[in-house]
């Protein structure tokens, strides 16, 4: 637990001193939501409030996207001498990797807070009350903390930073085929039956729900897939972690 | 006796190329010993396998009393590893590096020994600077310092002074001995032999993942041979005479003969059989790990 927290110093150090990452981190999620509400948003939905259907689904994009970064910011890690030391410590495997998942999920939060305050500008008109807005919260944190841990074990499978690049850059399609911009019912057959069944449609769902304060039935299943996410990329990242590295 | 390091029929293979084939080695508490050898010779894979951080495919290895296979916790908790390349975060200052390491090793006052390590190593005046920014030779002083927050008992240097400036070399031996002094037992590799000859107490020549010899450095240079008297002659005609009194390893361009001597008594036995063959200089050569490493390798 230490050891955790002496990382998760050392990942928001590095977080805040490679300034133009952070800012790429914070940015982009800010650009996106300002794309998808006013180039996209006139012809999406000429009469109805797309603004508040879709802004849930952004915030999950964003926060996706961002915790799927942890890849990269972990092959990096990989690539320095620095992790043969940390290996050789009498420390738990995962700590250092906790570090780079604190650290991601703290760098996330803070931009899903910017997206929020850029949507009410765009006029974004939520109403949860605070109980609903602490559930939201709750499960964004639970989402990014999962997707933070399998993103980890894809950077310690990666063999190089592009690689890892690659995959984050996938992860980001993953939500384009959910409910997160348009109603699944507006989708061909084949690709319904995806989008209705990944796990990004329940947690969009079930975060639209809160946030426009409507029933919200696939919230235990959100909730199932982001636990589920957590513990397999934990277990996964220790694992890789303590894996003998090719060519040591 | 019971060693500190001790493997025993080793083996690693890396994609079916063998890096080591059955390693033997015993490595006596206190002790500094060297594992000397050409580039691919297994040096890092012993240590990386040593170091708990690759498994062997076969053999067993116990350092500190503990197997690094099955309890490589216990191993970790004595050990401390300095690799080849510099296992230092460039983004965090000197300082911050060494109050991290001191905490992760359990240190009561993280801060203090940071700045006694600084100290230590002279960076203090770079305490507060990106490691980033440090000099090859910064990096490699602030990297033994992270290896020495704690005293462990087992200290790898892995090619420790390696593309280092000849001060900051001087400075990395004089960590080892001081290290050696407190009780330490060190393993390093080095390609260099008087790194070796300089350092350690005993020294095994490694080549193709085998011990192609074993022993103190006096012993190694033993093996090889004793000292060489060269006799230099002034034309072809002396040379061809004296090579067919003394036998010995003539050179045409140096005009010059090389005879085993053992000792005073060869040499003016040498020198009385040449009988009336004007020498023109003559040296003698002590034998040097050189030779040795040429001979095995």
């Amino acid at each position: 637990m230490t050891d955790s927290l002496t990382f998760v110093g050392r990942s928001l150090r590095h977080s805040v001193r490679s300034v133009d990452a952070l800012l790429t981190a914070i940015l982009l999620p800010v650009a996106i939501m300002l794309l998808f509400v006013y180039v996209f948003g006139g012809a999406l939905a000429p009469h109805g409030r797309y603004v508040d259907y879709v802004v849930p689904g952004i915030i999950v994009l964003c926060a996706g996207f961002g915790s799927a970064g942890t890849a990269v910011a972990v092959a990096q890690d990989m690539t320095t001498g620095v992790v043969d030391r940390f290996r050789t410590l009498p420390i738990s495997a995962a700590a250092v990797l906790t570090g780079h998942v604190v650290a991601s999920v703290a760098r996330n939060a803070l931009s899903t807070l910017l997206v929020l305050g850029v949507a009410l500008l765009a006029g974004f008109r939520p109403t949860a009350d605070p109980l609903n807005w602490l559930a939201a919260a709750g499960l964004l944190l639970a989402l990014m903390t999962a997707i933070s841990w399998l993103a980890a074990c894809f950077g310690l499978l990666a063999r190089s930073i592009e690689a890892a690049n690659a995959v984050t850059f996938a992860a980001a399609f993953i939500p384009y085929l959910s409910s997160a911009f348009v109603p699944v019912d507006t989708m061909p057959a084949g690709l319904r039956a995806v989008a209705t069944h990944q796990p990004v449609t329940p947690i969009t769902d079930t975060l639209r729900a809160l946030m426009l304060d409507q029933p919200a039935p696939h919230a235990l299943t959100a909730l199932a897939w982001c636990a589920a996410g957590i513990v397999a990329g934990r277990i996964g990242a220790a694992y890789l972690f303590r894996r003998p590295r090719p060519n040591g | 006796m019971a060693y500190t390091i001790e493997t025993h029929g080793l083996t690693k293979a890396f994609k079916g190329h063998r890096v080591l084939e059955s390693l033997d080695l015993h490595v006596a508490p206190g002790e500094v010993f060297a594992l000397l050898g050409p580039n691919g010779a297994g040096k890092t894979t012993t240590v990386r396998i040593l170091a708990t951080l690759e498994s062997p495919d076969g053999g067993t290895a116990r350092v500190a009393g503990h197997d690094v296979v099955t309890q490589p916790g216990k191993v970790r908790e004595r050990i401390s590893l300095t690799a080849q390349e510099a296992a230092v975060d460039g983004v965090l200052t000197g300082a911050e590096n060494l109050r991290m390491m001191a905490r992760l090793r359990r240190v009561p006052d993280p801060r203090q020994r940071a700045a006694e390590l600084l100290e230590r190593f002279d960076l203090q005046d770079a305490a507060d600077r990106r490691v980033a920014t440090y000099s090859g030779g910064m990096r490699r002083r602030l990297d033994l310092a992270l290896g020495l927050v704690t005293q462990p008992a087992v200290i790898f240097l892995d090619e420790p002074s390696t593309g280092l400036d000849p001060r900051s070399r001087l400075a990395v031996w004089e960590a080892v001995k001081q290290l050696k002094d407190e009780g330490a037992t060190i393993l390093l590799t080095t390609q260099y032999l008087e790194e070796a000859d300089r350092l350690a107490d005993r020294i095994a020549v490694l080549n193709h993942g085998r011990i192609a010899a074993q022993g103190t450095a006096a012993e190694l240079k033993q093996r090889v041979a004793g000292e060489t008297l060269e006799l230099f002659f002034a034309d072809d005609a002396q040379l061809a005479q004296a090579q067919r009194t003394l036998r010995g390893r003539p050179d045409p361009d140096t005009l010059s003969l090389k005879v085993p001597a053992d000792g005073p008594h060869d040499v003016k036995r040498a020198l009385d059989a040449l009988d009336g063959v004007p020498i023109d200089r003559l040296e003698l050569h002590a034998p040097t790990l050189d030779d040795v490493f040429l001979s095995l390798t």
